[in-house]
């Protein structure tokens, strides 16, 4: 515990309103902590300057998760392990809980929240590409009210996002996916557990009459917000699964992505190794549309 | 922790000067510490309300079914107050970043890495740590299945090892190996232990069954 800061603050209100009328009050100033995997590792390692903590641990309206009619609400506090567990999104999200089996380990996901990981905003978050495949909304809320928007549209470029300083995430929307779709999610790390993404992938897609009526790629660790692969769905849109042209959408994802060196990988490795991924994913769209 | 004894303020990572127990031993030696850091002299003045590094705040930590009042700083760790403040010394720090495993404890019955929690994000629930997985002066079955099955070498990891597997236990009483490992995973052992590790929460599995029975 290295952290010395010269000014800090915690406050844990009870209510969600109490926590907002915070947040408005002095917008900017509170920093909501949730999990706290993230910034507690800021905190230890001293890279927190000034700091005035709002625990939104505590807020039982951001909890929970349910099934409203066509799509499953998860709140903003929802762990990895709760996600994991609840059998609605395990039979109808398999990628939105494969990212969550391998986010961290044990500790990690029993503590680590949903809206913590989309409002850390790092490209290299693992539940992003799953809730970009899936076409998730999200809901903000603050004194003035709620707001929903495309999770899509959220992140505005590396680290910014459509948020404003006195909103909290209320939650997460995933529509369910009709009839028995195509679902595909890959990360590659260093290793299996504890492990940065250098890249990830999730993909939805609807098959019917054996043609790709619907499909989304979303992309982490290759760009500097986690994004989708657009270029390559519309390579793939409206083909038969008997004659999809995988290597053309294989080329195609390179204008989808602009990935960079750092410390975990190269921008050539992602490069190449994305490519190979999605291969992975189409060759694998292609068994299951024949089999369905 | 240290808190800056050098006179290069916020930021600097020199470790030198007070060592660390000195440091620890009180929390108005840690007062003192900052005021001479020289670091609060240059903040302006905080209003009087406000919770500052120097002003400790009242806590009551339950911990292995015994109630503390400890006098907290609102950004000391869960790690820090467990191990400096109440002597429970049983919970290792290692990375102190989330990432080996040697600070799991249980917070309500569930695994939890004590140096990602904040000593306040405790109050008014559960914490165990190894010394409170003893059944008096017998060890629990989880720690017993570590002894039986050599599940450590230098045994640094082992508090923390011991309290992921009691937590993965409490969640999945009959792991299958894949389960194990991967529930393990968050675990680091330096010695390279694995091996015998996965056989103790296979072990500690069947002891814990035997023992409920
Ligand atoms: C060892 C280790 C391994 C990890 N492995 C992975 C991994 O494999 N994949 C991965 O994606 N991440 C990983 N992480 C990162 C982290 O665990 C996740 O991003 C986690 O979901 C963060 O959630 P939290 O609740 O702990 O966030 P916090 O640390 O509490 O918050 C993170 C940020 O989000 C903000 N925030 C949180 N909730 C809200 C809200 N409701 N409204 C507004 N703002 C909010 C906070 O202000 C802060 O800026 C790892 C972290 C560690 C320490
Ligand atoms: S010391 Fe907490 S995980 Fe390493
Ligand atoms: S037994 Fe030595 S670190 Fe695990």
């Amino acid at each position: 515990m290295r952290a010395y800061l010269p000014d800090y603050d915690i406050q844990s209100p009870e209510t969600l309103d109490e926590a907002l009328t915070l947040l408005s009050r002095e917008p900017g100033k509170w920093r909501p902590i949730a999990g706290g995997t993230d910034l507690m590792v800021l905190l230890n390692a001293g890279r927190l300057s000034d700091l005035n903590l709002l625990d939104i641990s505590r807020l039982t309206e951001l909890r929970g998760i349910s099934e409203n009619g066509p799509s499953v609400t998860f709140g903003a506090l929802t762990t990895y392990s709760e996600l994991r567990q609840h059998p609605a999104v395990r039979e109808h999200l398999p990628n939105v809980v494969e990212s969550a089996r391998v986010t961290g380990a044990q500790a990690i996901q029993n503590r680590g929240t949903l809206g913590g990981n989309i409002v850390n905003a790092s490209p290299a978050a693992d539940t992003p590409p799953s809730l970009l495949a899936y076409g998730a909304e999200i809901e903000l809320v603050s004194v003035r009210g709620k707001r929903r928007v495309p999770y899509e549209s959220f992140h505005k470029g590396y680290k910014k996002m459509d948020l404003a300083p006195d909103e909290l995430l209320h939650s997460i929307h995933v529509p369910i996916p009709k009839g028995s779709g195509f679902h595909f999610y890959r990360k590659v790390g260093t290793r299996q557990a504890q492990a940065i993404s250098k890249t990830c992938l999730a993909a939805h897609a609807r098959i019917e009459n054996g043609v790709v009526e619907e499909l989304r790629i979303g992309l982490g660790s290759v760009a500097p917000v986690p994004a989708r692969a657009r270029s390559a769905e519309a390579v793939i849109l409206g083909k038969a699964v008997d004659f999809l042209p995988i290597e053309d959408a294989v080329k195609a994802i390179q204008s989808d992505i602009s990935p960079i060196d750092d410390i975990r990988s190269t921008a050539r490795y992602r490069r190449v190794v994305t490519a190979n991924v999605l291969r992975q994913a189409l060759e694998e769209l292609a068994r299951t549309g024949r089999a369905s | 922790m240290d808190d800056h004894p050098c006179k290069h303020g916020d930021g600097c990572t020199c470790h030198s000067g007070v060592s660390r127990r000195g440091f620890l031993g009180s929390i108005t030696t840690a007062a003192a510490g900052i005021a001479a850091s020289g670091t609060l002299t240059a903040a302006p003045a905080p209003p009087p309300e406000k919770a500052q590094p120097d002003e400790p705040v009242k806590l009551q930590l339950s911990v292995n079914g015994r109630t503390h009042k400890v006098l907290v700083e609102p950004r000391w760790t869960l790690l820090y107050v467990l191990r400096d403040q109440l002597g429970l010394t049983g919970t290792k720090p290692g990375c102190e970043r989330g990432e080996c495993g040697a600070c799991t404890v249980l917070i309500d019955g569930v695994a939890r890495y004590s140096c990602l929690t904040l000593a306040l994000e405790a109050k008014g629930k559960e914490v165990t740590t190894i010394e409170g997985l003893m059944k008096g002066e017998e060890l629990g079955a989880t720690q017993r299945a570590f002894v039986e099955e050599d599940g450590y070498q230098c045994g640094y990891c082992t508090p923390g090892q011991v309290m992921a597997a009691e937590g993965l236990l409490r969640v999945n009483p009959r792991p299958s190996m894949e389960e194990i490992r991967h529930g393990m995973s968050g675990n680091l052992c330096r010695c390279g232990a694995y091996v015998h590790i996965f056989k103790s929460v296979e072990k500690a599995a069947v002891l814990s069954a035997s023992e409920k029975r």
